[in-house]
């Protein structure tokens, strides 16, 4: 009997204590919580959406990127200078590649028109580089037409020594002198690649 | 910004010798090359005229002719009647003086005999004030008259040079050094210039881009024409026939090679072609005095040299013999007025040196050895001639008499190439 009367006196007690609960700590607004979660769904869901489209932005940039380095370096092929030994007009054989590839390019890219000039060192006489820089940049237009590109494409003139890239009077300098350089002048706005 | 500076320092005024400093005082002993082929010659003094006075005794200098003498500054003019007594101390076997004229605004120079004592020539001028622009050209033909006198043949100092500068203009100047003034533009690249004639007009390429067109600039009225055949492409080393109607020319074709063409620059018209070089230039081609034949420079044999043919392009043959495989390449030939001779540079241990051909012997021989020394041009007294040398430390133009190998600088500040020579300047050449 003592037992039970303890019983009820905590389960009293208990009761007393569960009814007044409310009473003393009232249950917080459920507005303010909901709305927060929202938000940071929202913010997540944003957060995301940027997130995909700066990495799509990024690598929109990073194709764009590849294809105008590609074309550049396109360009860089085809506006790639050769050389000649001393009073020579004959291609090197390590420049052959150069222009092998200028004609592979070229093959891809039908409207491309080419301006071949010759250029000489300082050395010998100044009319005759003049004669000298046109026999270069033919020798160059004809090797390019033998590697099929058709010559109507291609321009020459000749510079002889009246434009030197490199100052200086030794042989590293007149080594630099001795060159054929390209200059696209049509059809060089979107390059494509060969196969 | 180099360019532009050595354009400025070719533009500042040049201190002439001649011009404001008096000529060398008292006896010079010179160095006589030819003692009994060279006379010496007394500059007498005069009242009045100083300036006239010393272009004169220059260009007698300049002329190699002479040995130049001069009276002491300060002496008491000989006057209108000269007392040949009082300068025979000086053993000079020539005098010269140079006295107003009996028309007012004219010079009258003379030639004594000082020896025999008596005027063995002697002629008047009108002579413009010394600040007018004709006066220096007009004491230079009075000079040039007193030479002819003497020689036979007349001086060159009545003459200018036309050369390319660092600056890429076509500038002149006159044979002693004065009136440095450019002729073109500035920003156009010009090229191996040339003299018509009549010394009157002027014929270069102006260089663009690689390309360019032959032009015949009017001295008088700055108006130029393109010479047919030229319009496109790359032409140069034009060179005027005697008569001044006929142009050759180098042309680059499209294959390669470059070739000499003609056209009649009277009528312009009437493009030829001279040669067919398939696999060989030919290039700077120079007249004949006679007209009937021109020399050039041609690669069919390889290194560039000394070709000539009749001037419609036939009759081709080697004129200035070399050793295959020994003599360095020849360029720039310039055939002499009197026709005797080309003058060309070739290449001696990679260094151009000046080189005079006997036509009629075909035999060679080396006028130069210091330096890199290129491009001759002739004078018009066919004894001297001006080529680009680098023997100073920058390329300058410089005069050698043939004769004795005397030479003498033109100081022109900048770097210079390309040089040509006129014939004599008449009276009314701008």
């Amino acid at each position: 009997m003592r037992r039970f009367t303890l019983l009820l006196a905590a389960a009293v007690a208990a009761g007393a204590c569960s009814q007044s609960q409310p009473e003393t700590a009232p249950a917080p607004a459920p507005a303010p919580v909901d709305s927060a979660a929202i938000r940071a769904r929202e913010d997540s869901i944003r957060a995301a959406q940027a997130d995909a489209e700066r990495r799509a932005r990024e690598e929109a940039e990073r194709l764009r990127r590849e294809a105008e380095a590609a074309r550049a370096q396109l360009t860089a092929d085809l506006a790639a200078m050769v050389h000649f030994d001393y009073d020579q007009s004959a291609i090197r054989a390590e420049d052959q590649a150069i222009l092998d590839r200028k004609a592979a390019i070229l093959a891809a890219n039908t409207a491309v028109r080419l301006r071949i000039s010759g250029h000489a060192d300082e050395r010998g006489s100044d009319e005759y580089n003049l004669a000298l820089g046109n026999r270069r940049a033919a020798a160059v237009k004809r090797y390019l037409a033998g590697r099929g590109v058709t010559e109507a494409r291609m321009d020459i003139v000749s510079y002889g020594e009246e434009r030197p890239i490199a100052a200086g009077q030794d042989e590293g300098a007149w080594a630099q002198n001795r060159r054929a350089e390209f200059e696209i002048t049509a059809g060089g706005a979107d390059l494509r690649a060969p196969n | 910004m180099t360019r532009r500076l050595l354009a400025l320092l070719l533009c500042l005024p040049v201190p002439l010798a001649a011009q404001d400093r008096p000529v060398d005082q008292g006896i010079r002993i010179g160095i006589a090359y030819n003692p009994g082929v060279r006379p010496t010659l007394l500059v007498l003094p005069q009242a009045g005229l100083d300036s006239a006075r010393a272009i004169v005794a220059r260009d007698l200098d300049f002329s190699d002719r002479f040995e130049v003498v001069s009276v002491p500054s300060g002496s008491s003019p000989a006057g209108p009647t000269v007392n040949y007594r009082q300068y025979r101390v000086y053993g000079a076997q020539y005098g010269v003086d140079v006295i107003r004229g009996a028309a007012p605004g004219s010079a009258r120079v003379r030639l004594h005999d000082l020896a025999q004592g008596k005027v063995l020539n002697e002629q008047e001028a009108a002579l413009p004030d010394p600040s007018a622009a004709g006066f220096r050209m007009a004491v230079h033909r009075l000079s040039d008259e007193v030479v002819r006198w003497v020689t036979g043949t007349p001086g060159y100092a009545a003459s200018r040079l036309a050369f390319v500068g660092s600056d890429g203009r076509l500038w002149r100047v006159d044979a002693d050094g004065a009136g440095l003034a450019a002729v073109t533009a500035a920003g156009e690249r010009i090229l191996s210039p040339v003299w018509a004639p009549d010394g009157r007009r002027i014929a270069y390429t102006r260089f663009r881009e690689g390309t360019g067109a032959v032009l015949v600039h009017d001295l008088l009225t700055g108006g130029r024409t393109t010479v047919p055949g030229t319009a496109t492409g790359l032409a140069f080393s034009a060179a005027f026939s005697p008569d001044g109607r006929t142009m050759a020319f180098a042309r680059a074709d499209e294959d390669g090679g470059t070739d000499l063409h003609s056209a009649d620059v009277a009528a312009q018209c009437c493009v030829r072609r001279l040669t067919v070089g398939r696999f060989a230039d030919n290039l700077s081609p120079t007249f004949a005095p006679d007209g009937r034949r021109l020399a050039f420079v041609s690669t069919r044999a390889g290194p560039p040299q000394i070709y000539a043919m009749s001037a419609d392009g036939t009759d081709q043959e080697l004129l200035a013999p070399f050793n295959f495989g020994v003599d360095g390449p020849s360029n720039g030939p310039e055939w002499s007025p009197d026709g005797a001779s080309v003058a060309f540079h070739r290449e001696i241990d990679r260094a151009p040196q000046i080189f005079l051909l006997d036509v009629a012997a075909r035999r060679n021989r080396q006028l130069t050895s210091a330096g890199r020394n290129e491009d001759p041009t002739w004078a018009p007294d066919g004894r001297h001639l001006a080529f680009v040398s680098d023997r100073s430390g920058q390329r300058q133009l410089w005069i050698v008499d043939i004769e004795t190998g005397r030479v003498r600088q033109i100081r022109t500040s900048a770097a210079v190439r390309l040089p040509a020579w006129s014939r004599r300047l008449g009276a009314g050449t701008p």
